[in-house]
């Protein structure tokens, strides 16, 4: 199993390092130019050069989205609680939920920018409300999803409403909730890149920016790879903490890569 | 009321309840009539389907009888919840708990206190020598163990009624002959007053008082059978000759039902 493991983590960078050999090897032999296609080399000699600016930057946006994943998070859980303790909220507001996330952020960011000025409001607000979707989503679906025996065997003990969402429904839909947070890891750095390229004078989505005015692709490229490595290390913070929440089913081999097994 | 000196645990008198199913009414207890003595092991047997899970309902006050009166206790209680403890058919442990933690939870919600709840559930899980397994999820025990810990939850609740649904029906028979002498060891013990369901005749004579039989739906009493066996029961009085006359009788019940009362 340890074997398994190892290769499951060895592939991919191994891979990785393949693609990255071959894109130099292409941009060497066929000489291609930096303000096309600029090889990796480049991309890490300007990330190096750019580091003490790139590295406030990237700080920028991490704590942008950090707090934007938190309060999603916190309203989500909140919201969904409270939709599914009045079952007629529930009815009218869970198909609007839905409707909602289909609102395009690039409409949405401008028009924020409009109500809330060019501060960190507008982006903090924009977010929360893209996190805020897939975690009250999936935790709603998760509170209903409650074993009928064990909610049969509350009820004949005669445990209050309030003690059936603690020791049931909420406990039963933690895994609902981190598949609603993985995906809202994912999105909250690329919205927060795309909030900060609206309009800030910070972040990477800033710097992105700064660097495609300026037909400096190598920087372009760099703020790509600050982007994955951010949406990376976000992903995988939720997906640990599921491992630390979440301990009493016996754990399924390789599932730390998520959503294959 | 028979034996006046005994206050009954538990009486149901007429009671009648039915679904609606399209637009007709099934009716699925019709007239049932039994009681639980204090300290008395009564046993409700009857075919599949007879209704046995719904009576249970209307006693846990989950559901109400259309007709009839349930009293526990000497007060009437339809639709009252929280006076009964229960074990269900399947263990229904609650899988994020350590096994101590389902038990104590489930005596918090019957009013006891935090720190009193837990110490008496590693107590009694220690004097079933479950005590190592205190801190584990349910999902590493076996079936037979977490029955255990699903009658243990159900006795140490201080109520004075324990119903409980068929806990045995997913055993294998050896488990299932080990928990029905376990059960019986820890129940003399304490004598509460017992509704137990079951579809094993061998089950009910080993473990009862009394016993309900119950015809097919609606439900109703067949007959009211008193076990004369001594207690604490020898492991060995299915050997009895009462013992197979009684299976016998149980067993025509069920199989004629009211055209052998008729």
């Amino acid at each position: 199993m340890g074997n398994k493991r190892l290769r499951g983590i060895l592939l991919p960078v191994v891979t990785l390092l393949v693609f990255v050999g071959i894109w130099q090897a292409v941009c060497a032999i066929f000489e291609i130019q930096t303000y096309t296609l600029p090889s990796p080399w480049n991309i890490a000699v300007t990330m190096f050069e750019d580091s003490a600016m790139l590295g406030e930057h990237v700080l920028a946006t991490f704590k942008l989205a950090l707090i934007g994943l938190a309060l999603g998070l916190v309203i989500g859980v909140a919201v969904a609680v409270f939709l599914h303790i009045v079952p007629l909220l529930r009815e009218a507001f869970a198909p609007l939920l839905v409707l909602s996330q289909n609102v395009p952020l690039i409409a949405l960011g401008p028009l924020l920018m409009i109500w809330f000025g060019f501060g960190w409001m507008p982006k903090l607000i924009l977010l929360v409300l893209v996190c805020f979707f897939p975690v009250a989503l999936s935790i709603l679906v998760g509170l209903g999803q409650a074993e009928p025996q064990l909610r049969e065997y509350l009820g004949m003990i005669g445990a209050s409403r309030w003690e059936r969402l603690k020791r049931l429904e909420f406990p039963a839909s933690l895994s609902y909730l981190f598949s609603g947070l993985r995906i809202a890891a994912t999105y909250v750095v690329s919205s927060a890149i795309v909030a900060e390229w609206l309009g800030a004078n910070k972040g990477i989505g800033f710097y992105l920016k700064l660097k495609f005015n300026g037909f400096d692709q190598a920087g372009v490229f760099g703020s790509i790879v600050c982007i994955v490595t951010l949406s990376f290390l976000f992903y995988y913070a939720v997906v640990l903490a599921e491992r630390l929440t979440i301990r009493w089913r016996p754990r399924s081999q390789g599932d730390w890569k998520g959503a294959s097994s | 009321m028979t034996g006046s000196l005994v206050r009954n645990t538990l009486e149901l008198s007429g009671i009648y309840k039915a679904y609606t199913r399209g637009k007709q009414q099934v009716p699925v207890l019709s007239d049932i009539n039994l009681q639980v003595k204090a300290g008395e092991f009564v046993t409700l047997i009857g075919p599949s389907g007879s209704g046995k899970s719904t009576l249970f309902r209307l006693i846990g006050g989950v559901e109400r009888a259309d007709r009839g009166t349930i009293v526990i206790d000497g007060q009437e209680v339809s639709g009252q919840r929280g006076l009964i403890s229960y074990m269900p058919q399947q263990a229904a442990l609650f899988p994020w708990l350590s096994v101590r933690d389902n038990i104590s939870s489930a005596l918090v919600t019957a009013g006891a206190s935090k720190s009193e709840a837990k110490q008496s559930a590693m107590e009694w899980l220690e004097r079933i020598q479950l005590g190592h397994v205190a801190k584990e999820y349910p999902h590493v025990l076996s079936g037979g163990m977490q029955m255990r810990v699903s009658f243990l939850r159900a006795l140490l609740m201080k109520r004075n009624l324990m119903c409980l649904d068929e806990p045995f029906a997913a055993l294998d028979a050896l488990t299932r002959a080990d928990m029905q002498r376990w059960l019986l060891q820890l129940w003399e013990a304490d004598r509460r007053s017992v509704l137990f369901v079951t579809h094993s005749i061998e089950e009910a004579l080993m473990l009862s008082d009394r016993i309900y039989v119950l015809s097919s739906a609606p439900a109703t009493v067949l007959r009211e059978i008193a076990i004369p066996f001594e207690r604490p029961r020898r492991a060995d009085v299915w050997t009895d000759p009462a013992f197979v006359e009684l299976k016998r009788e149980v067993l025509a019940l069920l199989e004629y039902g009211d055209s052998m009362i008729g």
